[in-house]
């Protein structure tokens, strides 16, 4: 076995769990992976303490501890799968701790994302099929409209989260957007239920999942992350309805 | 609108919202078409038992299950992570839009309605997460089955 230098190996750990739980991980994933990679470097007995704001990690009886602050939280399929490929290939042996660490950080700044029209084309085809989907009325010409206001909500909610870094302001314009289509198609006689066409559109925005995978982590024992994931998916909520709620108040 | 058709297009659209729910979240494009036939799988799973007179949570209950269970399968097939299959998947079932509008029954002073919504969201999501705990049982009982 070689020999690793340890404040490298805590260092790749904290950064491969960083990225993961910015993707949405659970945290028994979060933890398992990196319990392995210190295994995986000759390392016995490492002490790890996740939570959804931050990572703690130690080797047992020596002087080594580091911790990493965990500022995002989104949901990010391609850096989860990211990291345990890398993680599958250091455990056989394919790379080394130095190039995982390269490859990590080269991850972390530039994951793959799908192009913009494309994300844009799916956010109208989630709200457009959900509407029918929860609605459960089959109300065909409502869905010109709500692939439009969910599309537009989308775009809101990417461009201001990318231009501010006020936390739940991108949500509440998305859905203040997604009220405002709805309800000028409405009047303008290009679709007939509001409420489901907003239903419909406020789907790529809703935390629906995030409030899913809190109760998850909570029932798997991680209660911290659980809670810190349910609250910030409970404001996101908030922030939504807020945004929706000035559109029935004011029209 | 007949049984048929009526499933054909539950089927469809849940697929297609599963699908595009993942071009959304990023997940990486080899697993998009396996995503969605989760994701479909799960809301057939719902639909037909809802459509039966099962009951909210026993249907969110079991097509969790059925998520789970193919998200494993898939995660096996494909090497990667079962959470990537199952977010997605997850999309029809999530209590979403009731989350919506109990905030917004919330927002509107409508507090005895949020409360019911409220809660039902909770016991929603309790009820997926369960389901998701028995299909990972149902995996680690067929490590252990060797057959």
């Amino acid at each position: 076995m070689v020999k690793v230098d340890k404040t490298i190996l805590l260092d790749t750990c904290l950064l491969a769990g960083r990225i993961m739980i910015e993707g949405g991980s659970e945290m028994y994933r979060v933890e398992d992976t990196m319990n392995r990679i210190v295994k995986n470097a000759g390392q016995s007995d490492p002490l790890i303490f996740t939570t959804a704001t931050g990572i703690i990690i130690g080797l047992k009886n020596q002087p080594y501890v580091q911790l990493s602050q965990v500022s995002a939280r989104n949901i990010d399929m391609e850096k989860v799968a990211g990291v345990n490929q890398l993680s599958r290939q250091f455990a056989e042996g394919k790379i080394t701790l130095t190039q995982m660490r390269k490859s990590l950080i080269h991850l972390d700044k530039n994951t793959p994302y799908f192009p913009l029209p494309l994300q844009v084309l799916g956010a109208a085809v989630v709200s457009a099929t959900l509407m029918v989907i929860f609605a459960q009325q089959y109300d065909w010409l409502d869905i010109p409209l709500a692939a439009v206001a969910g599309s537009l909500g989308y775009l809101v909610n990417y461009y201001v989260g990318r231009a501010t870094k006020i936390r739940f302001m991108s949500e509440m314009l998305g859905a203040f957007i997604v009220g405002l289509t709805a309800l000028i198609g409405v009047r303008l006689g290009l679709g007939r239920e509001i409420d489901n066409v907003i239903i419909g559109a406020v789907m790529p925005l809703v935390p629906g999942v995030a409030i899913t995978n809190s109760i998850r982590d909570m029932l798997a024992g991680h209660l911290l992350s659980g809670m810190a994931r349910g609250m910030e998916a409970i404001l996101s909520a908030c922030a939504i309805g807020v945004g929706i709620a000035i559109i029935f108040r004011f029209f | 609108m007949t049984y048929l058709t009526e499933f054909i297009v539950q089927f469809t659209f849940s697929y297609l919202a599963t699908v595009a729910f993942a071009i959304c979240i990023n997940v990486p494009h080899k697993a998009l078409i396996l995503a969605g036939w989760a994701g479909a799988f799960g809301w057939m799973v719902y639909w037909l038992l809802e459509t039966a007179g099962s009951g909210r949570m026993l249907a969110n209950l079991l097509g969790a299950v059925a998520i789970g269970v193919c998200g494993i399968v898939f995660a096996r097939i494909k090497k990667m992570p079962v959470i990537i299959f199952n977010i997605p998947g997850l999309v029809p079932l999530v209590p979403g839009a009731t989350a919506y509008q109990a905030v917004r029954a919330m927002v509107l002073g409508n507090m005895d309605l949020a409360i019911q919504l409220g809660v039902r969201v909770t016991m929603v999501a309790g009820a997926i997460a369960v389901g998701f705990m028995i299909a990972q049982l149902i995996s680690e009982l067929s490590y252990r089955i060797r057959w």
